[in-house]
C-alpha cells in the first residue's frame, strides 16, 4: 500500500512497528512503532504520557516527510 | 456432439501478407483457417473447427493497442466462437505482445477461454503468463511443428475443464507463478524433518516455497515547506466508524474505506474501532488514536506544524491481505490523494 | 525422561450412565459429570454439550479450542500443568490418551470470531476435528464478563471436561490397545550419542500476541518468557496450551501441541537419520524489540547445544513472519542449517506474495498451503454453537453466510487447516 501511493509520487512516513517488514516489503521512509496492539501508545503509561509519546513519533514523521532521501530510511 | 468453434488470430507475416513493409496492416478476418490455421485444424481433429481467421500487422497493434484490440475483438465475436487461439509467435516480440494481449481481452472481455503460444523469453510471455495459459515453443518458427499441437491440445483441454487445464506440466503451459493447494503424501512435519536430513547430508532437496523477491519504488521527494502542507492519514490497522459501515473483513480484506474527519478533534471510543482480526483489539478499542492518531495531529494543525489535515482518513486490514489487494487499495487510494492536492502521507500499520 | 503413551482406540461416542471406554471402543460420557467438571457458574450464563461424530451432518462454530483427553496413570503432575493441574514437572511415567476423542471448546467471545469444524462435506477434508469422535462444549458468558475472563473461563473448562473424560475412562478400566514409548536422555548423555548423525534440535514458535492469541506454558504466559528449553515429553502432557484461535486454520489448538507431529517425526529418526538433542521453545510477540531479542535467544540456546540443524515452526502468520525469517537467518549465519514450515497467504488467486517477509537463507521451506483459498461448505442438518458470525470470522466476508445455509470462506476459518506444525499433508505449488 505503502508503495503504491508513494508510486503517484506522494512522499509516504510508514510508521510501523515491525520495521524489517517494512524494509522487506519496500517502504522509504520508515518511523518505528511502540507494539503492534498499539503503535503510537503506550498501555503501561498514563493516557497524558501516552500523547506524548504518540506525538513523538509524529514528530519524528515530520521530519522524516521534510528529509531528502535516495534509499530506504528508518528515522 | 457439435463442432467447437475456434477462432485463430494470426499477424500478417503468417497470413501471408507480407513482412515488415506490411505491418502496418489493419484488422481483417477470413473465414476457415489461414497458414498456419491449417495445422491447427488437422490437429483439432473431430473436436473442434478453425471457423475464422482473424488478422493484425504487429505494427498496428502495437501502434493502435486499445483501439486495435476492440475491432479484434469485433471481429473475433462475429464468429461467435467456443475459444480462442493466438499466435504462436515464437520471439517475435511486437506479435507475442500482439497474441498474448488478444488472448487475455478475450478471456475478459468476450468470457471464452484462450490460448496462446510463444517463445519463454518473448516479452509478450512475461505480461501475459499470469492470465493467459501460453504454450511454450522453439524461439522461431522452425519449431510450429510441436507448437501447433500442443496448442491444439491445451485448448481442448480447457474448453472441457472449463478453464481448469490442471499443472503446467501435465497441461503444457509456461507456468503462471500462481500457488495452487494439493494435498501431500505426508504430513507437513515429516516432510520438514526429510528436508533437514537431506539438507544436513548435502544431497538435493526441493524447497516448497522459493523466497520471492520484492519490487522497489523510487521514495517521494521529501516536503519542502510543511507549514503549507496538507498531510492524509491512511492506516492499515483497521480503524473506522464504530458498527463497520463498509464491512471490512477482519482478515485478508478485500475493501478499504474512506470516512470523512473534518471537524473530528480525535479517534475516540465513543465513534471509532478496529475491524482488525490479527491483533488483541481491546487497546485500539480504547483509545482508537493509538493507531489512528487524530487527537495529536489536530493539535499540530492547530499549532501550525502543517497546514492542514486532510478531511478524509483511509483504512483498511493490513492483517493477511494479500499484496495484490493492497496494491490495488494503495492506487486507488494514490489516485484521490494526488487529485485533492494533498502533500504527503501518514500511514500507520499494527 | 521417559514416558509411556498408553493408547486406547476411541471408534464411537455417546452419552450414557457411566463414563467409560467399552470393550467396542465406544467412550460413552456421562453428560451430567461432564458439565459439572466444565462448569463455572461465575463466569458462564448457560453451558451445554453435544456430540459430533465424523461423516454426520454437523458444523460446530465458533470453535476456540480442541483438546485431546489425557490423563496421567503414573509418575510426577497431571495433565495441563499450571492450568488446572498444579505445576510439577510432567512427561514422565506413563500417560493415558483417548486416541481419536477431542473435546471441542465453541463460544464467542471478541467482534472477531474463531474457527469452522465440519464434519463431513468440503470443509471436513481439512480440519484434524472432522476425524475425531467429538464432546462439544458450548459457552454463553455471564453479563458484562471482560473479554479475556471470558477467554481464561473457556480455556479453563476445556481442560476441566477433557481431563474429567480421561480419568473416568481410566478408572472404569479401560483397556490399553498399544503403547508408546519416548525416552530422550539428559544431554550428558545425548551429546556423546550417535557421533556419526547431525544433532538436531526443534525451535518452537508459540504465538503470544494478546487477547485470543496467547499460549500458555505450565501456565505462564508465553510473552512474557525468554526462549527455553522443554523436554519434548512435557508438551505430550499438556504443558503448552492454546489461548488463541482467531484465523482458526493456523493456530495451534491444544491437541496439536500435545500431538506435535514435528516431535514425533523427530522421535522417529531419532538414532537412525539424525541425533534429536532437545526443544526450544520461543515467542512471537508485539514489538520489535521483543522479536529481536527472543530470535537472538533461540538460536543461541541452539549454539550452546552445537546442533547442526533445526526445524523451526512458526503459529500464525502476518508479523510472524518477521520472528520466523529473523529465527531462520540468524541460525543460518550461526551455522546452523534450517527448515521452515509455515503456510501462506498469497490471495484468493494464488497470485500474490505469500509471506510477509523473505530472505535468501530460508531455502528449504515447508508450506501447509494457501489460507486465502476460498472453500464452499455446504449446508448441514444441524449446527452446534453459533451460525451468526460467520461473516466476521477471519477468512470470511460479507456474504459468507448463503442463504440456503452454505458458507463460502477462505481456508484461514477452517481450524488448523494450515497447521504450521505440519498436522496435515496440505502443500501448495507454483502453476
Amino acid at each position: 500500500m505503502v508503495k503504491a501511493i508513494e508510486a503517484f509520487g506522494i512522499p509516504v512516513v510508514h510508521i510501523c512497528t515491525i520495521v524489517p517488514i517494512s524494509q522487506t516489503v519496500g517502504a522509504n521512509r520508515i518511523v518505528p512503532a511502540v507494539a503492534i496492539p498499539y503503535p503510537l501508545g503506550d498501555i503501561s503509561k498514563s493516557p497524558e504520557e501516552e500523547k506524548q509519546i504518540r506525538r513523538a513519533i509524529l514528530e519524528k514523521s515530520m521530519r522524516a516527510l521534510q528529509t531528502p532521501i535516495s534509499e530506504q530510511t528508518v528515522f | 456432439m457439435t463442432k467447437k468453434r475456434i477462432v485463430h488470430y494470426i499477424n500478417q507475416f503468417f497470413a501471408g501478407i507480407g513482412g515488415e513493409e506490411k505491418a502496418d496492416t489493419r484488422p481483417e478476418s477470413r473465414t476457415g483457417a489461414v497458414g498456419p490455421g491449417m495445422a491447427l485444424a488437422h490437429e483439432l481433429g473431430g473436436a473442434a473447427e478453425v471457423v475464422g481467421t482473424v488478422i493484425c500487422g504487429d505494427g498496428y497493434y502495437a501502434e493502435n493497442m486499445e483501439s486495435a484490440t476492440e475491432e479484434i475483438l469485433k471481429l473475433i465475436a462475429a464468429f461467435e466462437p467456443d475459444a480462442v487461439v493466438t499466435g504462436p509467435a515464437f520471439n517475435a516480440g511486437r506479435y507475442g505482445t500482439a497474441a498474448g494481449g488478444v488472448a487475455d481481452a478475450v478471456q475478459k472481455k468476450l468470457g471464452i477461454p484462450a490460448v496462446s503460444g510463444m517463445y519463454e523469453e518473448n516479452p509478450g510471455a512475461d505480461m501475459f503468463r499470469k492470465s493467459v495459459f501460453i504454450v511454450p515453443t522453439a524461439d522461431s518458427a522452425r519449431g510450429i511443428k510441436s507448437a501447433v499441437p500442443a496448442m491444439a491440445k491445451l485448448v481442448l483441454k480447457l474448453i472441457e475443464t472449463n478453464g481448469n487445464p490442471g499443472s503446467p506440466e501435465e497441461a503444457g503451459y509456461i507456468p503462471r507463478g500462481v500457488r495452487v493447494n494439493f494435498f501431500r503424501e505426508k504430513p507437513g512435519a515429516d516432510r520438514a524433518v526429510e528436508m533437514l536430513v537431506k539438507k544436513l547430508n548435502n544431497e538435493g532437496f526441493e524447497t516448497e516455497y522459493p523466497m520471492p523477491s520484492f519490487d522497489r519504488v523510487a521514495p517521494g521527494e521529501a516536503v519542502k515547506d510543511l507549514k503549507n502542507a496538507t498531510i492524509a492519514l491512511v492506516t492499515s490497522g483497521g480503524i473506522v466508524p464504530k458498527g463497520n459501515p463498509d464491512h471490512i473483513e477482519a482478515s485478508s480484506a478485500m475493501k478499504f474505506g474512506t470516512y470523512d474527519i473534518s471537524g473530528v478533534q480525535t479517534a475516540d471510543a465513543e465513534h471509532y474501532a478496529t475491524a482488525h482480526g490479527g491483533y488483541d483489539p481491546t487497546y485500539a478499542n480504547s483509545d482508537p488514536n493509538r493507531v489512528l492518531p487524530v487527537d495529536v495531529l489536530r493539535d499540530m494543525e492547530k499549532e501550525g506544524v502543517f497546514k492542514k489535515l486532510y478531511n478524509y482518513f483511509s483504512s483498511t486490514v493490513g492483517n493477511g491481505t494479500s499484496i495484490a489487494n493492497a496494491k490495488k487499495f494503495g492506487t486507488a487510494i494514490g489516485e484521490q490523494l494526488k487529485k485533492d492536492g494533498v502533500d504527503a502521507v501518514i500511514l500507520t500499520s499494527t | 525422561m521417559k514416558l509411556e503413551l498408553q493408547r486406547s482406540k476411541v471408534k464411537n461416542i455417546a452419552w450414557g450412565e457411566k463414563t467409560a471406554l467399552l470393550p467396542d471402543g465406544t467412550l460413552e460420557i456421562n453428560k451430567e459429570e461432564l458439565l459439572a467438571a466444565a462448569a463455572d457458574p461465575e463466569h458462564f450464563k448457560t453451558l451445554s454439550a453435544d456430540l459430533a461424530r465424523p461423516g454426520e451432518s454437523v458444523r460446530i462454530c465458533p470453535v476456540k479450542d480442541a483438546i485431546q483427553p489425557r490423563y496421567k496413570t503414573e509418575g510426577a503432575g497431571q495433565e495441563f500443568p499450571g492450568m488446572v493441574s498444579g505445576v510439577d514437572t510432567v512427561g514422565s511415567g506413563k500417560t493415558f490418551v483417548l486416541d481419536g476423542a477431542a473435546v471441542i471448546t465453541c463460544g464467542r467471545i471478541v467482534g472477531f470470531q474463531e474457527g469452522i469444524v465440519d464434519m463431513s462435506g468440503e470443509g471436513a477434508k481439512y480440519t484434524p476435528f472432522s476425524k475425531t469422535m467429538n464432546a462439544v462444549l458450548v459457552f454463553e458468558p455471564a453479563d458484562g464478563l471482560e473479554a479475556h475472563e471470558y477467554e481464561k473461563a473457556c480455556r479453563l473448562a476445556g481442560f476441566r471436561a477433557a481431563l474429567y473424560i480421561a480419568e473416568a475412562a481410566w478408572k472404569a478400566g479401560a483397556k490399553v490397545d498399544e503403547t508408546e514409548l519416548y525416552d530422550l536422555p539428559p544431554f550428558s548423555e545425548s551429546m556423546k550419542a550417535f557421533p556419526e548423525l547431525p544433532k538436531v534440535a526443534y525451535i518452537y514458535m508459540l504465538q503470544t500476541q494478546g487477547l485470543l492469541h496467547d499460549t500458555y506454558v505450565y501456565g505462564v504466559d508465553a510473552k512474557k518468557i525468554l526462549p527455553t528449553l522443554i523436554h519434548p515429553n512435557e508438551t505430550m502432557d499438556g504443558a503448552i496450551v492454546s489461548g488463541n484461535c482467531v484465523s482458526a486454520c493456523d493456530k495451534n489448538s491444544t491437541f496439536v501441541h500435545q500431538n506435535n507431529p514435528v516431535i514425533r517425526s523427530l522421535y522417529e529418526r531419532h538414532g537412525k537419520d539424525i541425533n534429536f538433542i532437545g526443544v526450544i521453545i520461543t515467542n512471537e510477540n508485539v514489538t520489535l524489540m521483543d522479536k529481536q531479542r527472543s530470535s537472538s535467544y533461540a538460536v543461541k540456546l541452539a549454539s550452546m547445544l552445537g546442533v547442526d540443524g533445526v526445524v523451526i515452526s512458526e503459529e500464525g502468520f502476518g508479523n510472524p513472519d518477521a520472528d520466523l525469517i529473523m529465527n531462520c537467518r540468524k541460525a543460518e549465519q550461526a551455522g546452523i542449517r534450517t527448515v521452515l514450515i509455515t503456510d501462506e497467504y498469497a490471495g484468493r488467486d494464488g497470485a500474490s506474495q505469500s509471506l510477509a517477509d523473505a530472505t535468501k537463507e530460508a531455502d528449504a521451506v515447508v508450506t501447509a498451503g494457501n489460507a486465502n483459498m476460498i472453500v464452499v461448505l455446504p449446508p448441514m442438518d444441524k449446527l452446534i454453537g453459533f451460525a451468526d458470525y460467520t461473516d466476521v470470522i477471519a477468512g470470511g466476508f460479507d456474504g459468507s453466510l448463503r442463504a440456503d445455509g452454505s458458507i463460502e470462506v477462505e481456508l484461514q476459518a477452517i481450524t488448523g487447516a494450515t497447521c504450521e506444525l505440519g498436522f496435515n499433508p496440505l502443500s501448495a505449488k507454483t502453476w
